[in-house]
Formats: C-alpha cells, structure tokens, sequence
C-alpha cells in the first residue's frame, strides 16, 4: 500500500511541492500522487525524476494518476 | 532533452514575432504587452476614458483562442472554477496596478531590456524581489484551495469572450473607442497581430511559458526549464534591433517608459508577488483562460477592471512620471499583498 498524495483541483506549483515534500519523507518506496491537469502531471512527473525515482503515468478520465517508485 | 528544444524555439518565435510586430507598427519595445494590451481592450470598451490608449488588441482575443484551439485539440481543455474567485480578483487588479507603474507587464520589460531601456534593469530585480517574496509563503503553506471542475460553458466564457471582441473590433461600431493618437494608436495590422496572437497562445499553452514560473522554479526548485524560454525571448529580441539598429542604450528618453527607478521597481515588485499569489503571470492568466480555467477568466476581469481603476482615478504612470497617488497605490497594494499572502496559508491535506 504506497502513501497518496491528492492534487486534484490544484494548480501548480502546489502538486510539485507537495510530491517533493512526500518524496522527502517517504517511508516506503513508492508514492501514488493524484492530479487533474496535464501541466501538474508533467511537473510532477518531471520533479520526481529530477529527484532519481521512477514514474509511471495512468490517465483515469477525469485527471491523472501518477505512480511514483524507487 | 526535446522539450528544452521547444521552449527555446517557442520563445524565439515569440521574441521574433515581437519584432515583427514592432515592424509593423507596434509601439517601440511593445510587440507583445499583456498589460498595455488589456488596458488598450479596457480603453477601446470605453471602461476608461484615456483617449491615447483605447484599442481593442487582435493580439489579447488570439492569445486566448489560440491557447484555446490547440488545447481542444491537445485535450487539455478543462472547465474547472471555484478557487478563491474574489482573491484571484484582486490578485488580477494587483497585477494591473503594478504593471501600469513600471509601463509594461513582464514579458515587455523583457522586450524593453532587449531594446536597451535599462529602466527595465532597474524593474527586473524589482520582479524577481517580487517572486522571491511569494515563494516565502508558498513555501509556509500559501493556497487559494482545490478548484471543482465545471460544466463546459463555463470554460467556454473565455474564448467566447475573445470572439465578441473580435467582432467588434472588425464591425467597429459607434460605441467602441479607436485612439486617434498615442500608443493605442500605434498597431500593427489586423490579420497581422491576430495571427501573432494565436501563434503565441499555441506556442505558450504547448510549453507552458510563464515568465513569473520561469523565476519561481529557480528560486523554489532550481529548475531552469521555463527560464529557457524567457531567455530565449530576451536573446531573440537583442539580436533583432542589433540588426535592425533599434537598440538605443539608456534610461533617458525610452519609449513609453519613464526614469523614476524606485517606482520601476516596486512596481515589479507587486506584478512579482501578485503573479505567484495567482499562479501565473498576465500572458499566463490569458493562455489558463483558453484552456477554460474560470479561476484565469476571473483574474483577467481583474486585469480589466484594475487597468479602468488606474486610468479612471488618474493612477496609472505616464511617459512623464508617477504621481503621488500612483505612488501611494503601489504601497497599499503591496500591504495587500502580505495580507492576501499571510491569511490563505493553510496546512496542506497530504493523504486521504
């Protein structure tokens, strides 16, 4: 079971520092992180390789779902 | 790798354009001016009265719809609304506030540094100030919450909006103002900065161009993927007055612009704070727009409103100089932005 971080709704930068601050204090080694607009998915996306983990991107209709791992 | 490529290439095209519109008849070191532009539309609408700066710009309705075009067919068109209306408001007449101070919104002090016009100098550390000072309250919790997504025609305002103007601007009926004189005056044709326009709202909505995001992520993230294409905009536009013989170095006697340094800089400063407490800067309030953000639509009426304010009360800079109550303006506003920024810090709901 991986930790969820939910950006639905929010715009960025708040998606990134939020998926930053959860990456800084994971516990385990994978994160779910949920957006609904494309530029947080990519944002997001790009920060958490910026930071060395693994993404993996699942568009669920109505947002993004976004699986982090190390 | 790719997309550092596009920015660039997307910010050469748009300092290109800049030029090219300048060529055409653009006031000087104002191809692009979110701010002047929207003030110009407000003019032409008749919200204010100052007859030298009343035109409907072709430039506004294609950035929106341009941005609006692509982002249907990208299905990135999303109707959402309902984060802090009011806020983002006042956020949208801050903007304007500060940018009717300094003469220009951000991505013009990039032209106007590009033309020589080291007034802009004298802005850009007073934007980056400005940046750095709503970064501090991102990073304590800043939020103006979660937006809802909407029924479509609320995402559809905007460009329909941007298609009335349009048809006025084409029909030019009685009760719409065209300068006779002045920078409103002063345009390149039509079909020229339309096309300028919707080719921008393209390029700005594929890349994301922000020019307060491009600052932001330096501070925040040390991520200069945005910054790329500010810069690319900047390198662009030098080389094209070098050639072109348009680049006169100076404070003194730049075009729509004035010598007062202090007031250059704090003006910056409020479009700086202001534009991360929006999360965006003007142009990028503009492409949001197009891609059916009620929450952009709501801070570009603010944009509108804050331009009528600053002209209808005598507020607004002139070539001249900032009066006193231009002056006092840009105080409060800056009061209201750490009181806007200090009363939406929230504690951030991480997991559900």
């Amino acid at each position: 079971m991986s930790e969820l971080v939910d950006c639905r709704g929010l715009s960025c930068p708040e998606p990134v520092l939020m998926t930053r601050q959860a990456i800084q204090q994971a516990s385990g080694s994978s994160l779910k992180v949920l957006v609904s607009n494309a530029v947080a998915r990519d944002n997001v996306a790009r920060a958490a390789k910026s930071m060395g983990w693994k993404v993996n991107v699942e568009n669920d209709g109505n947002g993004y779902k976004i699986k982090l791992y190390q | 790798m790719r997309d550092r490529l596009f920015i660039i290439i997307a910010g050469g095209i748009v300092g290109l354009l800049a030029l090219i519109l300048v060529l055409f008849g653009n006031p000087a070191n104002m191809g692009f001016c979110i701010a002047c532009f929207i003030r110009d539309t407000a003019g032409g609408l008749g919200l204010h009265r100052s007859v030298v700066v009343q035109y409907l710009r072709p430039e506004i309705i294609g950035l929106v719809l341009g941005a609006f075009i692509i982002a249907l067919h990208g299905r990135e068109f999303k109707s959402t609304a309902g984060s802090s209306p009011v806020i983002r408001f006042i956020l949208g007449m801050l903007m304007m506030v500060g940018a009717l101070i300094f003469l220009g919104c951000p991505l013009r002090m990039i032209l106007r540094l590009a033309g020589g016009d080291w007034n802009a100098l004298v802005g850009l550390p007073g934007y980056v100030l400005g940046i750095w000072l709503g970064t501090q309250f991102l990073k304590r919790g800043y939020t103006l919450g979660r937006s809802q997504e909407q029924t479509p025609v609320n995402g559809f305002a905007g460009p329909f909006f941007a298609v009335v103007f349009l048809i006025l601007l084409v029909t030019a009926p009685a009760f719409i103002f065209f300068s006779a004189e002045g920078p409103g005056s002063m345009h390149a044709p039509l079909i020229i900065s339309l096309g300028a326009g919707l080719l921008v709202g393209v390029l700005a909505q594929r890349t994301r161009l922000c020019t307060m995001g491009a600052i932001r992520d330096l501070i925040l993230f040390k991520d200069y993927h945005l910054f790329l294409g500010l810069a690319a905009i900047f390198v662009v536009v030098l080389i094209g007055n070098l050639i072109t013989g348009k680049l006169i170095p100076g404070f003194e006697g730049q075009p729509v612009a004035h010598t007062e340094s202090l007031w250059n800089f704090l003006g910056m400063t409020v479009v700086g704070f202001a534009a991360v407490l929006a999360g965006g800067c003007p142009l990028r309030q503009l492409i949001l727009t197009g891609e059916g953000q009620g929450d952009a639509l709501i801070t570009v009426v603010g944009m509108f409103c804050g331009a009528a304010f600053m002209h209808n009360f005598g507020l607004a800079a002139s070539p001249a100089s900032v009066s006193p109550a231009g002056q006092a303006i840009v105080i409060i506003s800056l009061v209201l932005l750490f009181i806007i920024g200090t009363a939406n810090i929230r504690t951030r709901t991480k997991a559900k």
